[in-house]
């Protein structure tokens, strides 16, 4: 059913857009409004998310709305910056990259728990690791799986602490192995079938596969809890304003925190959504450039 | 190249020595762990998938824009290719483009285009004409030269260009440039596929979803899909239909979701994001600017170029030399001397799918069963490769002609069948040898330390630079193994054997010309 959704968002996106192309003419003044998300997790997930706040959108804003579904963080990060999109909901770092590339852009809204956001490195049972307060020293020698390369709570913010943890070593030297899942879902499944050791996951991802009973804590279980950094983020062009009116990302930016409805806000895993600006995200555009991530 | 014309004192014997110690070389280099603890579950779930089809979810558009992404991308490509073949053997320049154009594999490609026209099939389409005019350029202008001038020779003095070559030339080397083309169709469809794994609407794109979620009954019916598009290609993919199909497949052609301001985004690619990082602050004329220009390359260089380029090369000598055992163990399976008159249609079907297997996904698929390593991708390139090898050998054993005493079963395999076509079958590995290198490098983005795992890095990191410098360096390395390749086989005589597949068959002639697959 999940993925009708999904070839329906889709198509949908393209179907409108064959519908709008002659009719884009005579009503120039407002082309459709295109959001994107990183793909983060399940992508059922994500499917169910970003429908629904299309849906929602469209019904505030006044103006047709897509979602347009991208396979990787790059990607989303493109569509952003050439214009494909005017909306995204990007982790802390591929936000800054895009703001970066796209000036005038802004962060515009953040989740409540985005504020103070965690990763959690996770390991194997059998490898005998245990919670601790402290960062787990033990883990230098195993395997170990990042999320996506331009993760922000499974690479950027893990990578960080694995390097001040481990002074003058890449996190190549420091595990036998190092690989790059590409979403927060697939490194639970692979550090829960012993693929890898040990790995790096988005802490709100981690609950919400937790709560579908994906996790099996047999297989699979917490080792750390990183201190808090800010994370994911609403991201809107600068020129949106100049194409759907003035006002349009005050509009945009009350429309989001607005969400109240539950059923909008369960599959982020966030309870709300509050107001944010870009200085909120210096700390990670920081972070990126001494891990060399960003020039 | 010219000191290269000929390898001296190579034979057959020594060649197959030295490819084989390179092999086993780059396997003690290579990483081959198995780390996924539940392979033999996961295949059982994927080949259940493939009896138990889920044909409802199988999204229709999907598969029309593959289709059409497939066609237009050819016929652009080929109809450029055939304005570029003219000047092809004359113009060191343009042999030079055409050589850059298709030492970049599709995906790189798309890679590319994306950053300017968005997820849309304009960078579909060109992410296939682009190589594809490259490749068809050259094809073209092999098959004019290999042409019978004789027709053009008693035209009468005074006959126009442009008529003594649609008079004199085109009728004779039309046969061949109309199966060489339809054939690229098939080939373009498996790249089409593929583009959907990095987010282009085609099947790839519900595939790679159906793959990483475990919904194999989906994944199952969406490959039999593709399957039997492309066993069908030669009933409604012809000369008389395509017409209609190009119509409609620009009339199917999806809609760029969004607006992107392509124009703008070209000018910024161009001038801003593929300049080198030095380059764009610096004034040109500061010598400082080109010392940074030296401190930018040189990490790049023993970073990444280097290591990439090396595992490249093992994960390509290795695939080579095992798809050389694949294809003898496989090809009397296609083979009615070997397989007999009920075995050998199976041994066909089996190889033929095999074939159409995209090496990319088969690598993706089998990375996800069998956990990151090189391994995964060894065994895909293998699979592929030893199938389409195995096939054409299938059909040259048969083509033979033996005497009515010869021997049979494994006496006539190993002392007539296999010597007497080594030449050709080196012919045909040589030939696949860039082809599985082109790959070898794009399976980095799966995660294998390819150089394309250092390109998905830099486009992870927005460093456009640093990856048109990686896919720079390695369409390098893929026109250095081709020019390798081209020698080797001049020094081993043999260039006049066929290498491609997509000529017509003459009847009964004593060696058929074969041209093989997708390059």
């Amino acid at each position: 059913m999940l993925r009708r959704t999904l070839n329906g968002a889709l198509l949908a996106g393209l179907g409108s857009l064959v519908v709008s192309g002659p009719a884009g003419a005579q009503e120039r003044a407002k082309p459709a409004f295109v959001f994107t998300g990183i793909p983060d997790q399940d992508e059922s997930r994500l499917v169910e998310r970003f429908g629904k706040v299309a849906t929602y959108l469209e019904d505030k804003l006044g103006v047709p709305v897509t979602y347009i579904p991208v396979k990787s963080y790059p990607a989303a990060v493109t569509a952003f910056t050439n214009g494909q999109v005017q909306l995204a909901w990007f982790g802390g770092f591929t936000g800054v990259q895009a703001r970066k590339a796209s000036p005038g852009a802004q962060a515009i809204a953040q989740g409540a728990e985005d504020a103070a956001f965690k990763t959690y490195l996770i390991a194997n049972t059998k490898t005998g690791l245990t919670k601790a307060a402290d960062f787990p020293k033990a883990i230098a020698g195993r395997t170990f799986t990042f999320g996506s390369r331009a993760s922000t709570s499974g690479r950027l913010m893990p990578e960080y602490f694995i390097r001040e943890a481990f002074p003058g070593k890449t996190p190549d030297e420091v595990f036998a192995r190092v690989g790059f899942s590409g979403d927060h879902s697939r490194t639970i499944q692979l550090v829960q079938s012993g693929a890898f050791e040990v790995g790096a996951v988005d802490y709100s991802v981690w609950d919400l596969d937790s709560k579908a009973g994906k996790v099996d804590p047999k297989e699979v279980g917490i080792i750390w809890e990183s201190p808090p950094f800010p994370d994911y983020q609403w991201t809107v062009r600068g020129d949106v304003d100049a194409i759907y009116g003035a006002g349009f990302t005050d509009k945009l930016r009350a429309a989001l925190v607005g969400i109240t409805d539950p059923a909008i806000l369960a599959p982020f895993a966030r309870s709300k959504f509050i107001p944010v600006t870009n200085a909120a995200y210096a700390p990670i555009e920081r972070v990126a450039k001494s891990t060399g991530l960003l020039d | 190249m010219s000191v290269l014309r000929r390898i001296p004192g190579w034979g057959y014997a020594a060649v197959t020595r030295w490819f084989a110690a390179g092999a086993l070389a780059a396997l003690l280099a290579a990483d081959l762990a198995v780390t996924s603890l539940h392979p033999w579950a996961d295949l059982r779930r994927l080949l259940g998938g493939l009896l138990h089809p889920d044909f409802p979810a199988v999204e229709v558009w999907s598969v029309v824009y593959t289709i059409a992404f497939a066609i237009l991308g050819v016929t652009l490509g080929a109809g450029a290719g055939f304005v570029l073949a003219i000047p092809f053997a004359r113009a060191r320049s343009v042999r030079l483009v055409c050589a850059g154009l298709r030492s970049v594999h599709e995906l790189f490609w798309a890679l590319l285009l994306m950053q300017v026209f968005g997820l849309s099939a304009t960078t579909g389409i060109l992410a296939i004409a682009l190589p594809y005019a490259g490749i068809c350029a050259k094809v073209y202008s092999e098959i004019m030269e290999e042409a019978d001038l004789a027709a053009l020779r008693v035209l009468p003095a005074g006959t126009g260009a442009v008529s003594a070559f649609v008079y004199g030339r085109l009728p004779d080397v039309a046969a061949a440039f109309r199966h060489y083309t339809l054939y690229r169709f098939e080939c373009a469809m498996r790249s089409t596929l593929v583009l959907g794994f990095i987010g282009l609407p085609t099947m790839g794109f519900y595939l790679e979803s159906a793959f990483r979620q475990g919904r194999y009954t989906e994944a199952g019916a969406l490959l039999l899909v593709f399957y039997a598009l492309i066993g069908s290609r030669r009933l409604w993919m012809r000369l008389a239909t395509l017409p209609v199909l190009l119509v409609a497949s620009v009339l199917a052609l999806p809609r760029t979701v969004g607006t992107t301001h392509w124009l703008a985004s070209l000018g910024r690619f161009v001038t801003h994001d593929i300049v080198p990082s030095p380059l764009r602050s610096g004034a040109l004329l500061d010598p400082a600017t080109w010392s940074r220009l030296g401190l930018w390359f040189q990490p790049i260089l023993t970073q990444q170029i280097l290591p990439g380029a090396v595992q490249t090369l093992v994960l390509a000598q290795v695939a080579l030399v095992a798809t050389a055992l694949g294809a003898l163990l496989l090809f009397p399976l296609a083979s009615r001397r070997f397989a007999g008159p009920i075995g050998q249609p199976f041994g066909r079907v089996l190889l033929v799918v095999v074939r159409s297997t995209p090496e990319y996904m088969l690598a993706y698929v089998l990375l996800q069963l069998l956990g990151p390593s090189m391994l995964p991708a060894i065994l895909a390139l293998t699979i592929h490769n030893a199938g389409i090898v195995g096939y054409l050998m299938g059909r040259h054993a048969d083509d033979l002609p033996y005497r009515a005493d010869a021997p049979t079963g494994l006496n006539l395999y190993s002392y007539e069948t296999v010597p007497r076509l080594y030449g050709q079958f080196l012919a045909y590995l040589l030939y696949r040898w860039e082809l599985i290198l082109r790959e070898s490098a794009i399976f980095g983005i799966l995660g294998v330390a390819t150089l394309g795992f250092y390109v998905d890095a830099a486009i992870s990191e927005l460093r456009l630079d640093v990856a048109v410098l990686l896919i720079g360096a390695t369409a390098l390395l893929t026109m250095l193994v081709d020019a390798l390749s081209r020698t080797l086989r001049r020094s081993l005589r043999l260039t006049e054997l066929p290498i491609r597949l997509s000529e017509p068959r003459h009847g009964s002639a004593p060696n058929p010309p074969l041209r093989t697959a997708c390059s």
